[in-house]
């Protein structure tokens, strides 16, 4: 175990958006986590990431984490597009869990940002405008700040939104190599299911009322049942359009 | 009032009169730009604007009353607004640029009525109060300026990387355990001292420009973070250093922001040559 919700109740202020969320994550799992619009996705990564208080209910981690030790990707953000940062101070940004009151790096932080852009072949873009790469260059940059940030645990928030068929697919195979040779366990939020369910070894369903979790296989049949009893759930499952 | 060319000319002669005017310039000028980075970046660019006339409405009601009113009563207050600004931007209900626009619009005009209702209409003080003077700058606004100078100055290099990472990024800050909400207060903090000693040098109308100018230029051609800090504290003391000795026969605030202008529109073109030779 290295992630555990026990009767967890999560929302804003005075809205509850889920409650009685039940739910183990272990060591090295590849957890994939979808839901329609407003199901609270992205409320349970915030929530489980501490940025914005749980309502009710219990977090625990394993002995060896802290909520400030995971990793997160955020959802693609615009606003970046003209920051003045080169890709090396991007990556080393995520070394700030790393030096406690220290103002400045040392050089263990140094080397960690090296091997990061290293396992991410970004080595090359080192020197570069942040703001002048493509879109899936630029998720491979935060992906590195990400592990700089953690050896432990991932939270990935749609990191597929807007790349294209290439760059989504060397993104899957970079995950996969994160998970299965660093042992980061990966919590993946997406709307593309099928791709993600070659890969997850957890499926985490949110919807308003309902929620799964158990590994894919189980989740077939799940879902089968499903279709079998709403024909329309599933089709939204399957949406492209979540945004 | 202006300084005048004659007294510029005679610049040992006549050090005594502008000693505070000059090293108040320059301290707000650094002070003002590389605090305008980090505005501009986080998309408060407009913070500035909306406190100038928070505190021109509580200098034109202290005028309207009669009260003879000192920075150390205008800085809370605006610091308050500040802080209240930023809470508004957080939360979701209200858009910050709408409660911008609210907060420098009803100020302005509970300033102006109260003013107005003592002395009937635009008085020179109120005046200078829209486009500010450079006389205005005291021994008092020098010791709260040097103050706040090495505040700013000492918080950015000790606090270079996460100021970085806040700016970038703040949720992945937050996330990673950075005290995001303190970095914010304390911005908005600096950024309102800055404001109220500013203001009466600048023009409520034109301090924003030296918040928002240098930071702008310096993007347009720097893509580090740490180059566009340096190189918009040094276009914004050129530009004062500019203003105050050169053009010594204009309104200083105004002469400041149209240096500024020149520059950015400099910085604009280099930016596009080297965009474009790159690229080839």
């Amino acid at each position: 175990m290295i992630l555990e919700c026990k009767s967890l109740a999560i929302g804003y202020e005075n809205r509850t958006v889920l409650k009685d969320i039940n739910l183990t994550i272990d060591n090295g799992d590849y957890v994939c986590l979808f839901g329609d619009n407003g199901s609270g996705k992205s409320t349970l990564v915030k929530t489980l990431l501490g940025l914005i208080p749980k309502l009710k209910g219990d977090i625990i981690f394993s002995k060896n984490i802290s909520q400030r030790s995971i990793g997160y990707l955020p959802q693609r953000n615009d606003s970046l597009s003209d920051f003045p940062a080169s890709v090396f101070e991007v990556v080393r940004s995520g070394c700030l869990n790393r030096i406690g009151l220290r103002p400045f790096f040392s050089k263990r932080e140094r080397k960690r940002v090296e091997d990061m852009m290293e396992i991410l072949e970004i080595k090359n873009l080192e020197y570069r405008s942040f703001s002048e790469l493509s879109g899936g260059q630029q998720q491979r940059v935060l992906l590195a700040r990400a592990l700089c940030a953690t050896d432990k645990i991932l939270v990935l928030d749609e990191p597929f939104t807007g790349l294209d068929g290439i760059a989504a697919k060397k993104l899957y195979e970079t995950l996969d190599k994160i998970n299965k040779e660093l042992k980061v366990t990966l919590i993946i939020v997406s709307h593309f299911v099928e791709d993600l369910l070659k890969y997850a070894n957890k499926v985490i369903h949110l919807s308003q009322e309902c929620l799964f979790c158990g590994n894919p296989e189980e989740y077939k049949q799940h879902m089968r049942k499903e279709f079998i009893l709403s024909r329309h759930q599933f089709l939204e499952v399957g949406d492209d359009h979540d945004n | 009032m202006i300084i005048s060319a004659g007294i510029i000319r005679n610049f040992f002669n006549n050090f005594d009169i502008i000693k505070y005017p000059l090293i108040v310039g320059i301290l707000l000028s650094i002070t003002a730009s590389i605090l305008g980075v980090v505005l501009v970046l986080k998309r408060y660019s407009m913070i500035g604007d909306g406190l100038s006339h928070v505190s021109f409405g509580v200098y034109a009601v202290a005028i309207g009353l009669g009260m003879n009113v000192s920075i150390i009563v205008v800085i809370p207050l605006v610091v308050l607004a500040a802080y209240i600004l930023l809470r508004i931007g957080e939360s979701k209900k209200m858009k910050s640029d709408a409660a911008i626009g609210v907060f420098s619009s009803s100020a302005l005009a509970i300033g102006y009525i109260v003013a107005s209702v003592r002395h009937g209409g635009f008085t020179t003080d109120i005046n200078s109060l829209m486009f500010g003077s450079i006389v205005f700058a005291n021994k008092s606004d020098f010791i709260v300026m040097l103050i706040t100078a090495i505040i700013v100055i000492g918080t950015f290099i000790l606090l270079y990387h996460r100021i970085f990472a806040v700016t970038f990024d703040e949720s992945f800050a937050k996330a990673t355990g950075d005290h995001t909400r303190l970095f914010n207060v304390l911005f908005a903090s600096l950024t309102a001292i800055t404001i109220v000693i500013g203001m009466r040098i600048m023009g409520t109308l034109l301090i924003s420009s030296i918040i928002i100018f240098p930071a702008l230029s310096s993007m347009q051609v720097f893509r580090k973070f740490r180059n566009v800090i340096f190189s918009s504290a040094i276009i914004s003391v050129v530009s004062f250093l500019v203003s105050f000795f050169v053009f010594t026969d204009l309104p200083f605030g105004a002469s400041v922001v149209l240096v500024n202008l020149i520059i950015f529109i400099i910085y604009l073109t280099i930016g596009k040559l080297t965009n474009h030779y790159a690229k080839q």
